[in-house]
């Protein structure tokens, strides 16, 4: 399975991403600059944390006007899986692939540690090794974590099973507890906890590994029941 | 050329934390007068005036000066000089 990581100026999580998919889960992985980007041969894309542009403006604001953005919906409409990871979660919400906003934390401060999480739906291609409503361990590191959206689609979330992860402890103040949100077709994930940051025992966490396993096993048998 | 000023606010009914922030300073410092304060964003554009100046506005503000979902805006536009 070959991984793009899209990197844009003041990503810095990207090489963690990077690492996790080339070297915790073992498969391909590039890290692509955003400008040079073609990802028509990519199997999944994956946006990074970092502040994108410095977060000028509004956090994912400025880099959502970038060209990549337009390949990002080509792909997300062909069903290619695409994870968006803390500033890469606010480039979706900003880029309309995701409904809602970031606002800035409910106490005002950069939180960065471990949170609980749980899953709340496990039949998306992201989530599918957990157990529903299983507990797990996966890091915070944001500023502008405050999930917003209004009473209307905060429904529509809900109805079509949109939310893969809550937090067990809400830290930021999100509505409904909303830590991992995907689009309607199931094959966007946005989340501000950090998985990549959480793939080995050593980092802490080792919960984050399954995430990308999901991911892989899901590719592997579409792509052999396509084949 | 044409001035442009743009304020964006968060919308009514959504949190604003750096406002509750703002707030409780200014009780601290004796202003106990102060019930809510909500903090926004300025912008001044110098703009052309040989286009359609307000509705090339509304339309930066609607791609991106303001998220939608959370923050409104409102703009005057005035006669301006480059500096």
């Amino acid at each position: 399975m070959k991984f793009a990581v899209i990197v844009f100026p003041g990503s810095n999580c990207d090489r963690d991403m990077y690492f996790a998919a080339k070297d915790a889960l073992g498969e391909e992985a590039d890290l692509v600059w955003y400008q040079d980007a073609d990802l028509s041969s990519y199997d999944a894309i994956l946006l990074p944390g970092g502040f994108s542009y410095g977060d000028y403006l509004r956090s994912g604001a400025i880099a959502s006007t970038s060209n990549v953005v337009a390949q990002l919906k080509e792909q997300a409409a062909k069903g290619t899986p695409i994870l968006g990871v803390c500033n890469g979660f606010q480039i979706l919400l900003e880029s309309g692939l995701l409904p809602g906003a970031m606002l800035r934390n409910k106490n005002l401060k950069f939180m960065c540690h471990q949170e609980k999480l749980i899953v709340q739906n496990n039949k998306t291609i992201f989530s599918s090794l957990y157990e529903e409503k299983e507990a797990i361990t996966i890091p915070i590191a944001h500023g502008e974590g405050n999930y917003y959206c209004d009473e209307r689609t905060l429904q529509e979330l809900q109805a079509n099973n949109q939310i893969v992860f809550t937090y067990g402890d809400n830290p930021n103040g999100s509505v409904a507890d909303i830590a991992g949100i995907m689009n309607r077709q199931g094959n966007v994930l946005g989340m501000m906890p950090h998985p990549e940051r959480a793939v080995d025992k050593w980092l802490g966490s080792e919960d984050g590994l399954r995430l990308f396993q999901s991911l892989l096993n899901n590719w592997r048998e579409s792509y052999v029941a396509g084949a | 050329m044409k001035k442009v000023k743009i304020y964006i606010t968060l919308k009514e009914g959504v949190l604003d934390p750096q406002g509750k922030a703002v707030q409780t300073s200014l009780n601290t410092l004796g202003f106990t007068e102060v019930q809510e304060a909500r903090v926004g964003k300025y912008m001044e554009l110098f703009v052309e005036d040989n286009v359609d100046v307000e509705a090339k506005v509304e339309e930066m503000c609607s791609k991106l000066l303001a998220n939608p979902v959370i923050e409104d805006y409102s703009y005057t536009i005035e006669e301006g000089i480059l500096q």
